[in-house]
């Protein structure tokens, strides 16, 4: 609850700051403080520590899981503003109010890690979605931008359309829209095949809406463009911690189900679920990674690299454990971190396609150096935090047994990947050619990149160093 | 009325709704299309409602608030809406203003 009230009312200050100060650059130092604030309230809520005393009716339920998920979005969140505030001033005239739309987002997130009815879904993603809408706009003069915002736009609406209708028909199945309930308990004189029909069908609009937000494949098609086409700083926001608040809430919700129905998940309201997700992952991999490797820019390989990650997301989704859940979490860390390192660096180069990184490791070692260590994590190389995280997500799917082949696929794809992210070191390292960048980079940024290719390394030694917290 | 004419009238809305989103080039129809989605979307919410309570009466309660939320869920609906389109015009008048077009299409056949 101390995160959800606090990231709105840090969206509140940073929108009247931009009345009372004039200076440009301290918007983003202002914004790094609260995001602080924020980061010590959520950690003081996990230790329960409550500044606020609210009885939300059942409506919200507080878990570990949401907490730790909180904490490490608004980690990522910090750092990311940490080192890449500069580019957001860069990208229009209206610095503060980007920070209040992020602030507003993160609101968004708070809330989608600790929904427990339908309704405050619906909320969490629509206050997630729509000043997410805006800071893909925010280059206003720009088609691509333009382009980019009209098409996330009309997909988020359409999508949130379709969950809608989803919601309505599990509420019409079991009259209330608390996610744990069963069918049975609430039949009113309809037989009851007519309930589990609506019911799965709700769940399966539900499952299409959320595969639209997460960009699981069929669902897919928006993504490359509006990840290419928006502000290269909002991207990065968008690909991470957005879609890993995603995830937060499609397993929030299945696990709910497969939970409230006593059986195991792919029993549930007779659909089969694991052959669902199933379908959705090899999809998902294949699509996300094949299109990857013909790539000629490196902003759009990272728009389709998201996909093919999400898909790996996906593995969680399927297995629902905890050694899901667990993995899901170290995922979204190592994915976030790496994720936002490969956009910071990307947005200070002139050329965002392979070429323009042409002999970086020459003209700037320490990008080039940490880059490589990112791009390392996303293909999840060993002794990088990428490396566990996908060793959680196929040791979940090991746990549920007669799907051995979904793991083998996981590991194929997950070669192939490798393919498009050592184009990038190749071209760092191997090519000859003069790789610019648009300005000098600041001692700052250089220790921030250093210290958060630092934390991927540890992660990949040391993943319980992450995990313990979970616990402690 | 049973129920069942509520669920099929809702869904032939929401269908058509769906049609327009992925037939209609024009960014405003697909912008009309999708709050038609919501509005079927709306109508079956009450009509859900409705039924809820109606069977919580029937099952013999006396002043029951079953079915309460669902209408509640419509209010939600229709804020979120009203959001939404504050944000969704901005954007196409935005477009608008670059391009002197609407139509969705346009953007893409400007970049080849």
């Amino acid at each position: 609850m101390n995160a959800i009230i606090t990231s709105a009312v840090c969206g509140v200050i940073m929108m009247f700051s931009s009345v009372f100060v004039e200076n440009k650059k301290t918007y983003r130092h202002i914004a790094a403080v609260l995001l602080l604030l924020l980061l010590a309230v959520n950690v003081a809520d996990t230790y329960g520590i409550r500044l606020f005393h609210i009885d939300t009716k059942g409506m919200l339920l507080f878990d570990r899981f949401g907490y730790f998920f909180n904490s490490i979005a608004i980690a990522s969140t910090l750092i990311y503003v940490v080192l890449t505030g500069r580019d957001i001033e860069k990208v229009g005239t209206y610095t503060a109010e980007y920070f209040v739309l992020i602030f507003f987002v993160l609101c968004g997130v708070t809330i989608l890690s600790s929904y427990n009815t339908l309704l405050m879904l619906f909320l969490g993603i629509e206050i997630l979605s729509i000043p997410l809408y805006i800071l893909t706009g925010a280059d206003k003069r720009n088609l691509k931008s333009n382009e980019a915002a009209l098409k996330y736009f009309l997909m988020g609406s359409f999508s949130t359309g379709i969950m809608l209708m989803g919601i309505t028909l599990i509420y019409g199945a079991t009259g209330t829209f608390d996610i744990y309930v069963t069918p049975k308990e609430t039949i009113t004189g309809q037989p009851a095949i007519v309930y589990s029909l609506l019911e799965s069908a709700g769940l399966i609009l539900m499952m299409i809406s959320i595969g639209f937000k997460v960009s699981a494949a069929p669902f897919h098609f928006w993504t490359p463009d509006v990840y290419d086409g928006s502000p290269g700083v909002f991207t990065s926001f968008m690909a991470t911690i957005v879609k890993a608040a995603g995830f937060i809430a499609f397993i929030k919700l299945f696990d709910a189900r497969a939970d409230a129905s006593g059986v195991e998940a792919n029993a549930f309201t007779g659909v089969d679920w694991k052959m669902l997700f199933a379908i959705l992952i090899v999809s998902t991999l294949l699509i996300g990674n094949i299109t990857a490797v013909f790539q000629q820019s490196v902003k759009r390989m990272m728009a389709y690299s998201s996909i093919a990650q999400a898909g790996f997301m996906l593995f969680a989704l399927f297995s629902l454990n905890d050694v899901a859940k667990e993995g899901l979490l170290l995922y979204a860390a190592a994915y976030s971190l790496a994720s936002i390192g490969i956009f910071a660096i990307m947005v200070k180069m002139k050329d965002h396609t392979f070429e323009g990184y042409n002999g970086l490791s020459k003209t700037q070692p320490v990008l080039a150096a940490t880059n490589t260590i990112f791009l390392l994590s996303l293909a999840g190389i060993p002794l990088t935090a990428g490396f566990f995280a996908k060793y959680y997500m196929l040791a979940s799917v090991m746990k549920t047994s007669g799907y051995l082949w979904l793991v083998i696929v996981g590991v194929v794809f997950a070669a192939v990947s490798v393919y498009y992210y050592f184009r990038v070191i190749q071209a760092m390292y191997f090519k000859d050619g003069e790789a610019t960048i648009t300005e000098e980079v600041s001692k700052g940024f250089k220790v921030g990149i250093i210290v958060l290719a630092g934390l991927i390394i540890l992660f990949g030694i040391l993943p319980q160093s992450l995990l313990q917290w979970f616990y402690f | 009325m049973p129920i069942q004419y509520y669920i099929a009238f809702a869904a032939t809305l929401f269908c058509i709704g769906v049609v327009g989103v992925l037939t209609r080039r024009n960014a405003i129809i697909v912008f009309m299309c999708i709050e038609l989605m919501l509005n079927a979307v709306n109508l079956l919410l009450v009509a859900f409602s409705k039924m809820h309570h109606a069977a919580a009466l029937a099952g013999g309660g006396k002043n029951v608030t079953t079915g309460v939320e669902g209408q509640l869920f419509v209010f939600f609906i229709m804020v979120v809406a009203a959001a939404e389109v504050s944000v969704g015009l901005a954007i196409i008048v935005m477009m608008y203003r670059n391009v002197h077009s609407v139509d969705v299409n346009f953007l893409n056949r400007l970049k080849n």
